[in-house]
């Protein structure tokens, strides 16, 4: 076994359901919590979508605070762009209340959306039309965006992603990459409050992925709220301030990344032959779960007032413990997010 | 509007474009309402099944007037229905005698193809969330696109009645015209009653517009709202013929489709016309209520 594989062991026991809530990771909300409605970007309160056979969203509590590059995360399934279609008024809810950008939706859309670039479920265009007439399209639309300055803002949109190029090739001969950069192009027609991009790197290429990256990095800066989601955690944790993780419908962890990361365990391994003597050490100092393999003896820290490392070694050589060899693991994001959501690859409904 | 965008919003994107301070100008301008229905017109008769639909409808006087053409050279002319064979006296008939062919089938499939499109297609293609979101309004897009529909109602019986005229023109004598009530009219005149026919047929076609914009509404696949429109246009021209329904006949959406006969005759009688358009401005106000109640509650899940 493997030190991961016995980590999110203990921290997934079997039979043991999420918190029907989000669970703060630290004592204090935190950041998304902390403020009043109006910093929030995003904020849903018992959010619940009942479909005839299944419930998709089981009563979600999101905060996504102003400013916030905000990953959400969650497998396959797990009622993300659920989600997005009803912050975005695309469908109803059947439970709890929504308000984006201190509006209730959808009562608001006609005065939230304007304010908001959206990528939902993927890029979707008019393939006998270029990738510009779309644009065009779109724009004309919303209301609000003026006719007179559309040509120009088209163009500014189609630069940043990239594709002036192909601009005015019909978007049937778009890839999948051209088509998601095109779909991010559409959110960014205007200037934009909150932008809501639902998987934006699917089918982007390393580079494309870096270049989306960095383009959320630049409209963060701008001043811009994201609410990012993803299924590849990797993808999220370089660039996200705030996390929040769907499992089955149910918001399972959300805070800052930091809080994620520190809501972690850091286990402690020791390698030497005198195992029931450094475990009796370990033990003063409050580690929990020690075992004992062979030479390897492995032990949890505990998650408040951990002891300096350079102490226990202290303690353990003074007990004429024979340390060979000492570190510490710390539970990566990834495991911490494996823990929280499960790791099988199966669809869980 | 713009007050509270930079009130309550923090620090708005100023990219792409400089366009955060244009936002206010634009809304201070209601003319550009219209743009959506613009960009609807571009965008449905820039495609090319539109375009396809239209060339298809155009082969209707095309073929009807090569066809006359080459029986008449033959000599064997004056076998053919009464219509038909004044043709060779006319150019001008071939127009409208093409629009009155193509009435009971290829007209109502086109219209069928087009209006069943409106919201399934959309649906279909997932540009209907990226609309919704950009906003557009739901009753809006609605209106819009029954506007698009609409306007192909027209395009398409103006399409026929243009390209025959032309055609004859080319291939026929062009004089003064007789009518169905024995006077003859000149040829400016005549083009007139042409262009009366078409409009009539544009109106009689705009109650199933609304019936196909319903039906799309209910699915996401395009395909099946335009059968089922299809069907539902030749369904009613069946029950139209059956003597045991007779009570039905004035409520059926076809029933006045081919009394456009008053139109060629002197003086003209609008009855036909009026009742016509009574009937199918009824159908519009009861399947657009439906497709309103059916767009602007319904969860787009596409």
């Amino acid at each position: 076994m493997t030190a991961r594989e016995v980590l999110s062991d203990e921290l997934t026991p079997d039979g043991v359901r999420p918190a029907p809530h989000a669970v703060p990771w630290a004592a204090p909300a935190g950041a998304a919590g902390a403020g009043a409605a109006g910093e929030l970007a995003i904020s849903t309160a018992g959010l619940v979508k009942r479909y005839r056979h299944q419930t998709a969203v089981a009563g979600i509590d999101l905060a996504v605070p102003r400013g916030a590059v905000y990953g959400f995360l969650g497998p396959n399934g797990s009622g993300k762009t659920t989600t997005i279609r009803m912050l975005l008024g695309l469908s109803t809810a059947s439970g709890g209340t929504i308000e984006v950008l201190g509006r209730p939706m959808p009562q608001d859309v006609r005065t939230v959306l304007p304010r908001v670039g959206a990528l939902v479920e993927g890029p979707a265009f008019y393939p006998f039309l270029s990738g510009a007439d779309n644009l065009r399209r779109l724009d004309a639309a919303d209301r609000d965006a003026p006719a007179r300055t559309r040509r120009v803002r088209v163009a500014a949109a189609l630069d940043r992603v990239g594709l002036t190029n192909a601009a005015g090739k019909r978007v049937r001969a778009y890839s999948l990459g051209m088509k998601q950069r095109l779909g991010i192009a559409a959110a960014l027609l205007g200037p934009r409050d909150l932008l809501v991009l639902d998987e934006p790197t699917n089918g982007l290429d390393p580079q494309g992925t870096r270049e989306v990256r960095h383009l959320v990095t630049d409209l963060a800066r701008d001043g811009a709220t994201l609410f990012v989601s993803s299924h590849l955690l990797a993808e999220v944790e370089q660039v996200c301030t705030h996390v929040g993780v769907m499992s089955a419908g149910r918001l399972v962890a959300q805070g800052t990344l930091a809080e994620l990361a520190a809501a972690g365990t850091s286990r402690l391994r020791l390698r030497t032959p005198d195992g029931p003597a450094a475990i009796a050490v370990l033990t003063r100092f409050g580690l929990a779960d020690p075992e004992v393999d062979g030479e390897d003896v492995t032990a949890v820290l505990p998650a408040a007032s951990a002891p300096e490392p350079e102490r226990i070694v202290a303690d353990l050589v003074r007990a004429d413990v024979r340390v060979r060899g000492f570190a510490l693991e710390r539970e990566s994001l990834e495991d911490r997010f494996v823990a929280l959501t499960g790791e099988g690859f199966d669809v869980v409904r | 509007m713009s007050a509270d965008l930079s009130a309550g919003a923090g620090p708005a994107l100023d990219r792409p474009g400089s366009a955060g301070n244009d936002r206010g100008a634009g809304r201070a301008r209601p003319g550009l309402r219209g743009s959506l229905a613009v960009s609807e017109l571009l965008t449905l008769f820039r495609r090319r099944r539109t375009q396809a639909i239209l060339g298809v409808l155009a082969g209707v006087p095309l073929l009807i007037a090569v066809a006359v053409k080459l029986s008449s050279d033959d000599g064997r002319g004056g076998r053919g229905p009464a219509l038909v064979d004044r043709l060779s006296q006319n150019g001008l008939f071939v127009g409208v005698t093409a629009l009155v062919v193509s009435i009971p089938l290829f007209v109502p499939v086109a219209i069928g193809v087009v209006a069943g499109d409106t919201i399934a297609g959309e649906a279909n293609l997932g540009t209907l969330r990226y609309l919704l979101v950009a906003p557009a309004g739901r009753t809006r897009l609605l209106v819009v696109k029954y506007l698009g529909a609409a306007a192909f109602c027209v395009v398409a019986p103006l399409t026929v009645v243009v390209v025959g005229a032309v055609i004859g023109a080319a291939l026929f004598d062009v004089g003064p015209v007789p009518l169905l009530s024995g006077d003859t009219v000149s040829v400016p005149e005549s083009i007139v009653r042409a262009l009366l026919v078409a409009a009539y047929v544009a109106v009689s076609m705009l109650g199933l517009s609304a019936v196909g914009l319903f039906v799309s509404t209910l699915t996401e696949i395009p395909v099946g709202a335009m059968a089922a429109t299809v069907t539902l246009a030749i369904t009613s021209q069946i029950l139209d013929a059956l003597p045991q329904v007779e009570w039905l006949h004035p409520y059926l959406l076809s029933h006045h489709w081919l009394d456009l006969g008053d139109l060629l005759r002197t003086p003209i009688g609008w009855e036909s016309f009026g009742a016509n358009a009574v009937l199918q401005a009824g159908y519009v106000a009861v399947f657009g209520a439906l497709a309103w109640a059916r767009l602007t509650t319904r969860d787009v899940l596409s």
